[in-house]
C-alpha cells in the first residue's frame, strides 16, 4: 500500500519552502474496529527524510499520534528553482514511498 | 526491534562485504550519521513525557526559552488535526521536538536538523484531551523548551 505522496516546493529567495501531504492511515493502535470490536493495529510512518539533490537536508521520526495523511513543512537552504527534491517515508511494517519534484 | 535491528545488521554486514557501503561513504555520498539513524523506540513508547525526553536526549535537563516559538491553537475542535509549528532563532539547531503531555505516548514527532535546515517545522498531531504541547530545541548541545496549552473538545485518539 504504497501511499502518494504530494510535495509543492518553492524558491523563496533565502531558502526552499517544502510543503508535502502524504496519504497514510497513521493507526494508532489503540482504536477498535467499529463493526467487531477488534483492535485495529498500528500502521504509522516512523521516518521521512527529505533531500534535495541527493543531499538529506532534514529528517523525521514520527510516532502514531501524527494525524492521518500527514501534513509536514520545512525548509532548507542550498537549492533554487528548477533542483529537485524527494521526500520518501518507512513505516512500522517496513512499507514505503517515495516522491520526487521540482523546485518552482 | 531487535529482529529489524538484527536484520538491518545482517543486511549492513551483507553490503559491507561486497563494499557498497564502504564505497559510497568513501566518496561521500553516505554519512556514518545516516548508515547509523535509527527510530529512536523507547522514546516514542515511553508513557511519560520525562521520560521521552529523557529517552531521547539521554538529559531532562530543559531551560524555558522564549527563542523556541510555538504556534498552536488555543482550542482544538477536533483533537484528531491539532496544527503545531515549531520554530527557532537559536543557532546550530539539532534537532526539534514536539510533546504532547497527555497522550499515552507523549513523544508525537521529532526532526533531525542539517546545517541547511531552517529551524522551522509544522505539521499535525492527534490529542487525546487537553494538554500542554511542548516544543523541545536542541541547540549547540543544550535543551531549550517551550509549552503551551491546548483545549481539546472532541479527542482525537479514541474509536
Amino acid at each position: 500500500m504504497a501511499g502518494s505522496i504530494k510535495i509543492r516546493a518553492k524558491d523563496k529567495g533565502e531558502h526552499v519552502e517544502v510543503k508535502t501531504l502524504m496519504s497514510h492511515a497513521m493507526e494508532t493502535g489503540t482504536r477498535k474496529d467499529s463493526k467487531t470490536g477488534d483492535l485495529i493495529p498500528a500502521h504509522y510512518i516512523r521516518e521521512v527524510t527529505i533531500e534535495a539533490n541527493g543531499e538529506v537536508v532534514i529528517r523525521a521520526n514520527w510516532g502514531p499520534a501524527v494525524s492521518k495523511n500527514p501534513y509536514l513543512s520545512v525548509a532548507f537552504t542550498g537549492a533554487s528553482r528548477g533542483d529537485t527534491v524527494k521526500v520518501s517515508w518507512v513505516d512500522n511494517k517496513g512499507e514505503s514511498a517515495t516522491q520526487e519534484a521540482e523546485i518552482k | 526491534m531487535h529482529e529489524l535491528n538484527s536484520k538491518r545488521r545482517t543486511f549492513l554486514k551483507g553490503m559491507l562485504a561486497n563494499g557498497a557501503i564502504s564505497a559510497l561513504v568513501g566518496a561521500g555520498l553516505l554519512t556514518p550519521r545516516q548508515l547509523l539513524a535509527a527510530w529512536p523506540e523507547a522514546a516514542f513508547t515511553s508513557d511519560s513525557l520525562d521520560g521521552a525526553v529523557q529517552a531521547l536526549y539521554s538529559s531532562g535537563d530543559m531551560e524555558e526559552s522564549d527563542r523556541v516559538r510555538l504556534k498552536v491553537p488555543e482550542i482544538a475542535e477536533n483533537g484528531a488535526v491539532v496544527p503545531v509549528r515549531v520554530e527557532t532563532d537559536l543557532e546550530n539547531v539539532e534537532s526539534i521536538s514536539i510533546v504532547v503531555a497527555e497522550n499515552p505516548s507523549p513523544l508525537a514527532a521529532m526532526f533531525e536538523l542539517t546545517p541547511r535546515s531552517i529551524p522551522n517545522v509544522s505539521t499535525r498531531v492527534k490529542m487525546g484531551k487537553t494538554s500542554q504541547v511542548l516544543a523541545v530545541v536542541k541547540a549547540d548541545g543544550r535543551l531549550y523548551s517551550t509549552q503551551s496549552e491546548v483545549k481539546v473538545t472532541i479527542g482525537g485518539c479514541g474509536g
